[in-house]
């Protein structure tokens, strides 16, 4: 009698255990579905992308100017528009969030006025992208004259993304151990030189993947460029960088109007006509080939650097 | 008299108060780049609050805040918020709807089920999905979400809250995920082990252990999931329509927020006019709308930051 009962609920144990194990695969079964459902989305959306736009993907459409028909159509004074944006972003973006990343991790002693400076950078970094449209169309183009010039494209990128930069830079700086500041001081150094010297020269891959990750995204960016007034109307190109005669640059280029492959592509996307569908889908597949280019060799660069150094 | 001359001098080294100059003047510059967060804070509250005021001498905070109709663009003009807010509570709530689940899902399994390899594999290519321009999954919404959903729903309009809201949700997974992966990570081992020892199953432990433990983190990925939500514009602009709708259906076409400020700046209206003057309102509202989230969805990280 008393054999029977303990074998029956050793039994009923084993049950029990085997149904939750079950439960267990079920779930890892779940979490693999819709990981690789979500990645397929992005498999699907590039796929068709390029399907939809094949028609136009070639060298035609990178060298002709935005027309009324659709055939005809390019995207040259986009992509110029948006490299020329990209240079200006990160011409302002580079010192100014590797300065303030340098003066959060390195210098800022604990008080007040640091601790506000680290509650504005998380702040930002959640404002939605066209806030800071209106306020680049309230202070630059409206306060400071600046018009819907590619400074102004450039100015309003570098603040969106200046949070970004900042926190990967921190991450980077923080990366380099104690160590290498404490031996470089005994050697006498003062502060900047530690930093200048030695952290930075270690921390560059770090800072190079953030400024990567967040030109990425202010290449895509969409929403604040039609709030400051991006027209997608743009048949010329701004003036060259590059003159003939010394100094051979020129920044004249910096108050040119200016169209840019997001600004573009949103035009075509909101025509009713089904051709322009058509560029819109391979303007999509460039800008999204773009990003995903950018946001890969971040990736690889990280693990690059995180494989080659042995403190 | 000679041996003296050779002796080198004891005292600071040469060039240090140079150096010492040269660092003060680096960190004033330092400083000075820092406080560009700072400034571009207080530069986005006063353009708002000061590009509004005018608009709020025209109408009152009462019937911005009650009205039910926006139509500042047309001749009987009438300014009640309340239509563009439903359309970006409804598509916040359709792109809730889908991130909550998957991003939960996924950062459960990726923090107790998923060997390493995979896990530093799927990390950035998750990270993928939130890189992707907006404008592209404005496209997506409306060239292949919405052909699609009108198959399943017959008379599904062109423009619907419905696809924009569902795009949006796949674009704010990795927020979601990731997220609630450092919260569900920052729970300690001993309590998986705790859990471990009493014969629970690994499903067993990431439910009621973890998830539990984590709360405050998961909820406060949810929170900032909201607040991207709310602020998207280009999937919207393109997919939900431009028409503000006083409605909570999400097949119907409405407006949102950021839809109605991308409208008129499409636009060409003169800089003093009134309906000019309503997107520095509505960016208020939004403005507030994600602050509040975020404040919330920050002040809830911290917690779970401190609580192990």
């Amino acid at each position: 009698m008393q054999a029977t009962t303990s074998a029956e609920s050793i039994s009923r144990i084993r049950a029990d255990v085997n149904r939750r194990k079950v439960l267990d695969q079920l779930f890892v079964m779940l979490g693999l579905l819709v990981m690789f459902s979500a990645l397929l989305m992005l498999a699907v959306l590039f796929i068709d992308l390029v399907r939809e736009g094949a028609p136009r993907l070639n060298l035609d459409f990178l060298g002709s100017f935005p027309s009324r028909k659709p055939e005809r159509a390019g995207i040259l004074s986009a992509w110029v528009g948006t490299s020329l944006i990209m240079l200006t972003t990160a011409a302002i973006t580079m010192p100014i969030g590797v300065a303030a990343a340098i003066y959060l991790e390195e210098y800022a002693p604990k008080n007040w006025v640091t601790a506000i400076i680290e509650i504005n950078v998380t702040n930002l970094a959640g404002v939605p992208s066209i806030i800071y449209g209106l306020l680049a169309l309230g202070l630059f183009v409206y306060q400071f004259n600046l018009g819907q010039s590619i400074l102004t494209a450039g100015l309003t990128l570098s603040l969106l993304i200046l949070p970004i930069v900042i926190v990967a830079t921190r991450e980077a700086l923080r990366a380099v151990p104690r160590p290498i500041r404490e031996a470089a001081y005994a050697l006498g150094a003062t502060r900047w030189e530690v930093t200048a010297h030695h952290v930075l020269p270690y921390s560059m891959g770090g800072i190079l993947t953030g400024m990567i990750i967040g030109l990425s995204r202010a290449i895509g960016e969409t929403a604040p460029l039609i709030t400051i007034g991006a027209l997608s109307f743009i048949a010329f190109l701004p003036q060259s960088p590059f003159t003939a005669e010394f100094p051979f640059v020129s920044f004249t280029w910096l108050k040119d109007s200016y169209t840019a492959m997001p600004i573009q592509m949103f035009n075509w996307v909101s025509r009713p006509d089904p051709e322009f569908q058509v560029n819109a889908a391979a303007a999509g597949a460039i800008l999204l080939g773009m990003t995903l280019l950018m946001n890969g060799i971040a990736i690889w660069l990280r693990y690059r650097f995180r494989k080659r150094i042995n403190w | 008299m000679t041996d003296t001359a050779t002796v080198p001098a004891i005292g600071p080294p040469a060039g240090l108060a140079f150096r010492r100059f040269r660092d003060r003047i680096v960190e004033g510059f330092l400083l000075a780049a820092a406080l560009v967060a700072v400034f571009t804070t207080l530069a986005i509250v006063v353009v708002l609050v000061r590009e509004s005021l005018p608009f709020f001498e025209h109408v009152s905070l009462g019937e911005f805040l009650t009205d039910t109709m926006w139509t500042p663009l047309f001749a009987e003009a009438r300014y009640g918020i309340l239509p563009l807010v439903a359309g970006t509570l409804v598509t916040t709530l359709v792109a809730l709807a889908v991130a909550i689940p998957a991003g939960t899902i996924i950062a459960i399994y990726l923090s107790e089920f998923a060997p390493y390899r995979l896990r530093e594999i799927i990390k950035p290519a998750l990270e993928l999905l939130g890189a992707v321009p907006t404008v592209v999954y404005g496209y997506f919404a409306l060239m292949m979400v919405t052909p699609f959903l009108q198959k399943l729903i017959p008379g599904l309009p062109g423009f619907n809250m419905l696809s924009a809201g569902l795009v949006i949700g796949i674009m704010i997974i990795p927020y979601v995920a990731s997220v609630s992966e450092d919260a569900m990570r920052a729970v300690p081992n001993y309590m998986r082990e705790g859990s471990y020892a009493m014969g629970a199953t690994r499903f067993q432990t990431a439910t009621r252990v973890v998830v539990p433990g984590a709360l405050s983190g998961i909820a406060a990925a949810y929170i900032l999931g909201i607040s991207r939500a709310v602020g998207e514009t280009m999937v919207v602009a393109v997919a939900a329509g431009l028409q503000p709708n006083l409605t909570w259906d999400p097949t119907e076409p409405a407006a949102t927020i950021t839809a109605f400020i991308v409208q008129v700046s499409l636009g060409d209206l003169p800089h003093d006019s009134i309906g000019y003057q309503s997107i520095f309102a509505a960016g208020l509202v939004l403005l507030v709308m994600t602050l509040v989230f975020n404040i919330a969805g920050f002040t809830l990280t911290r917690r779970f930051r401190q609580a192990y």
